[in-house]
This record gives structure tokens, C-alpha cells and sequence, in this order.
């Protein structure tokens, strides 16, 4: 039986299921922005957006964009009915306060311990650029991690430890890749679900890091 | 100025303020250019916006035409396109940029410039760069922040464990003036914002020596709701009516 490699919007699907009734969640740029697409219509999950929105919502419909009303990745977007306005200061203390519930986000590299590398690749003439990333890895209840489980060239993501520069230290709580669901426990990485077609001893096989079942 | 006189009871009477005719406070100024007089070369100036929602562009280009030169940029990007804090770059003003996200799709000009080593920067934890502009604005010295902790964005400062948590040391950032855009304000300098055109606006205007906002409304004092007011005028010290221009797309990969 071939593996049923997750694709994109399919992961973006897994990770929307985790998101409880009442949540309040950032989705990172890139990859964890589809998840919004995902989220079941009859639960209530507010969307913070680190430019000063809470209650997020849709894209704007073509026709109907107002740049002054843009997500983190500037593009333009709508808010609910009760969302809110404010300023940096006050959208950062919610990320940094600990308000948030969940955030979302991509990564380069995890390490076992739960280690984020995704803000940069630290080559010589690569041009930094942070954002809000550190902020958020640290800031919300819980920091969900999704990404390919291996790069282009076939190397697990998953590594002992990260040799991308760092974004923050053990804060990521849960890992969603294309093969598999991953807990950071204090003993390691626990395995808690596989993607059809793929066994514990395959996954281990792919991965940088002992596993546990 | 404002004459205050002692009331019958010895209390201060603050009729002047209300009433017309008597002396009255009024921030208002005539052009863009009175807006941003006085800038000297050297200064540290905040620009407000996130791309380009909020980015004060009529009054950088005032900026840019009053001629300061050898300038500190504090933003939260390095310029879209061509326009705006992009154009301030390209002029040759800015010695270095204190921002968080400098490289996006049309950056091309600061891109061009720090490869060249033209441009200085100082790249800051978003949320870090939030925080030091509002404690500046706030009086405070320096705060202890979970961001950042053992990343290369901390190399170097002090540290310290507080309730079994890392703490990053980081510092206030104080400017000589903060160009800002609003949407509403009156002649005390009380705003208000339009939607997420907001961003660093109000707290930009605390943390700064002179704070120049434009809006596209300027209103009777009394018209702001007091409840609604989102920056006091006590933040800011010079105002500017500019004609109301469609914000426009920055900072993103557009669909064909």
C-alpha cells in the first residue's frame, strides 16, 4: 500500500481540525495561512492578525479591497462583525501576555525539544528579516508547527538540533507534517498519528530524531 | 497660549480653552512642508505603517523635499516599491533602519542599498520593536521580554531569569520626531484611526520628541467622541490636513 502523503490544504485541514470552539488563533504567513480556509463554519475561532486585528475574517472579494484593512502577509482582508481595531503595542502584549490560545506556524527546522528555526536561513548574503516571529513562537498557550516532515533534498526537518539560526527555545507544543502528527513531550517527540500506508518504523526511518509510538 | 486664571474659589477656570476669542491651543499647520520644518540632519525619525497601510506618504515626501539628511528610520518595513519610505531610501537620507521585516517582493531599494552597504540596520523581534517604542513614550528605562531569548537577536544582552522564565533585556527607542497618519483630529491634536492603518501610529506619537500627524478629516473640537479617541492630543504637536488618497497595495506577491 503506497503512503498517503498529505498535500498542502490537506494539512491545512488536520490542523484545522485540533482548533477548538471559541479559540483564539494566529496563523503565520505562508503555509499556516490556508488552514483559515479550513476552519469548520459552525465553530466561533476568532483569527488575530499581528497588525492589530482580532476577528479576522475572509479575503476580500475582488472589487472590495481596502488596503488600510490588510493581514500580516499585507494582504487585503475583512473583519467579523465584533472584531477590533488597535494598536502594535496592544497586539503584541496578546501575543506575549499569553492570550493567545493557539498560533500557527511554518518552520525550516524542530528540533526534539521543541526548538523553532524559521526566520531565517543564516546564509552570508541572505537579507534578515524577523517580523513577528519570535514574538509569536513564544507567546501563545500552544505553538503548532506545520511543514513538510523533509526538505527538497530528502532531509528530515526534524533534527536533533537546529542548525538554522533560532527563533525560540522549546516552544513548540505540536507538530503537523505532510506524513505525520508529532506531541513534544519531555521525553522526546511522541508519535500521535500516521498518515495511511506509512508505519511507525518507516516514519522513524525518515525522521532525524528517535521517536516514540 | 493659554492664560488660566484663578477662579472665585481659588480653583484654576479653564474657560479659555472653551471659549472663542481667548487664546487657544491649535497644532494645526498650513502645508506638509510647516509640518516637518525643523528637521535636523542626524535625527531619529519614527515613520508610521505596517507596508502600506498607515505609511504617512504625503509627509515623507515633504520630508524628502525639507532636504534632512544622514537620518535614523524607525518602521516596521523598508519601503514598497518606489513610493513613500522607499523614495526617502533612494534619496540618500538614511544612515541606518530600525525595523523588523525590511525584505519583501518590493523592497528593491533598501535590497539594493544594505547589499551595498549603503544603509545600517538594526532588525528587532516585531513585538520588541512595539514594546521599546511604547516604553520610550511611557518613561521607562528598559524591560525584561521572553522574545528573542536565546536567538542571534539577542547576542550580546543582558539576561536574566524571573519565575523560572528567560528574560531578554531590551531598551527604549526615543525619536526626535514621528511622522504618523491618522484619519481624524482636531486642533488640540486628538486622533483617530482607520482600521488596521492604525499599527504603530499611536504609540510612535508617545515616543517622540515632535509628533506630525496627517489626517483627512479636521474636525471641530467636540466632534471626536471622547470615549473614541484613540490618541490624546497631549502626544501630538503638529497636524496636517492631506486630500484622502485610496491606500494601495505593498508589500505582497500579487496574482497575475
Amino acid at each position: 500500500m503506497a503512503m498517503n502523503k498529505l498535500d498542502r490544504n490537506q494539512m491545512a485541514a488536520r490542523v484545522a481540525r485540533d482548533i477548538p470552539e471559541g479559540a483564539v488563533v494566529n496563523l503565520g504567513i505562508g503555509l499556516p495561512t490556508l488552514v483559515a480556509n479550513h476552519l469548520p463554519h459552525d465553530r466561533e475561532i476568532l483569527l488575530h492578525s499581528e497588525n492589530g486585528l482580532l476577528g479576522m475574517g475572509p479575503a476580500a472579494a475582488p472589487g472590495e479591497e481596502d488596503y488600510d484593512l490588510i493581514n500580516a502577509g499585507k494582504q487585503p482582508v475583512t473583519l467579523l462583525r465584533g472584531g477590533a481595531y488597535f494598536h502594535h503595542a496592544d497586539s503584541f502584549a496578546m501575543m506575549r501576555g499569553g492570550h493567545l490560545d493557539i498560533c500557527v506556524l511554518g518552520a525550516f527546522q524542530v528540533s526534539a525539544s521543541g526548538d523553532l528555526a524559521n526566520w531565517h536561513t543564516g546564509e552570508a548574503d541572505a537579507i534578515p528579516a524577523v517580523g513577528g516571529a519570535m514574538d509569536l513562537a513564544i507567546g501563545a498557550k500552544k505553538t503548532f508547527v506545520m511543514m513538510e516532515h523533509l526538505t527538497k533534498r530528502g532531509e528530515s526537518k526534524i533534527v536533533a538540533q537546529c542548525s538554522y539560526p533560532l527563533t525560540g527555545i522549546g516552544c513548540v507544543s505540536r507538530i503537523y507534517t505532510d506524513l505525520a502528527v508529532l506531541d513534544v513531550t519531555p521525553r522526546g517527540l511522541k508519535v500521535v498519528e500516521i498518515v495511511d500506508g506509512l508505519g511507525f518504523d518507516e516514519l522513524q526511518r525518515l525522521s532525524g530524531v528517535p521517536l516514540i509510538a | 497660549m493659554i492664560a488660566l486664571d484663578r477662579g472665585q474659589r481659588g480653583f484654576y477656570s479653564w474657560r479659555a480653552l472653551i471659549e472663542p476669542g481667548l487664546s487657544m491651543i491649535d497644532k494645526q499647520v498650513a502645508s506638509v512642508a510647516d509640518a516637518v520644518a525643523g528637521t535636523d540632519d542626524g535625527a531619529t525619525v519614527m515613520i508610521g505603517g505596517f507596508g502600506g497601510a498607515g505609511q504617512p506618504n504625503e509627509l515623507i515626501d515633504a520630508l524628502i523635499a525639507q532636504g534632512a539628511k544622514d537620518l535614523v528610520i524607525v518602521n516596521n518595513n523598508a519601503g514598497n516599491g518606489e513610493t513613500g519610505l522607499a523614495a526617502l531610501l533612494k534619496a540618500g537620507r538614511v544612515r541606518k533602519i530600525i525595523c523588523s521585516f525590511p525584505r519583501q517582493v518590493d523592497s528593491q531599494v533598501f535590497d539594493g542599498l544594505y547589499r551595498s552597504g549603503k544603509l545600517e540596520l538594526e532588525l528587532v523581534p516585531q513585538g520588541n520593536l512595539a514594546e521599546r517604542i511604547r516604553a520610550a513614550g511611557a518613561g521607562i528605562g528598559g524591560f525584561f521580554t521572553p522574545t528573542g531569548y536565546g536567538t542571534e537577536l539577542a547576542k550580546g544582552k543582558e539576561t536574566r531569569e524571573i519565575d523560572g522564565r528567560m528574560y531578554v533585556l531590551e531598551s527604549p527607542i526615543h525619536a526626535d520626531l514621528a511622522l504618523i497618519k491618522a484619519e481624524r483630529g482636531d486642533r488640540w491634536g486628538n486622533l483617530t484611526y482607520r482600521k488596521a492603518a492604525r499599527n504603530f501610529g499611536p504609540i510612535m506619537a508617545m515616543a517622540a520628541k515632535r509628533t506630525v500627524a496627517s489626517v483627512h478629516e479636521f474636525v471641530e473640537l467636540g466632534a471626536l467622541d471622547p470615549e473614541h479617541i484613540v490618541t490624546p492630543g497631549i502626544f501630538v504637536q503638529r497636524i496636517v490636513k492631506v486630500p484622502r488618497t485610496a491606500t494601495g497595495p505593498a508589500g505582497f506577491r500579487q496574482a497575475a
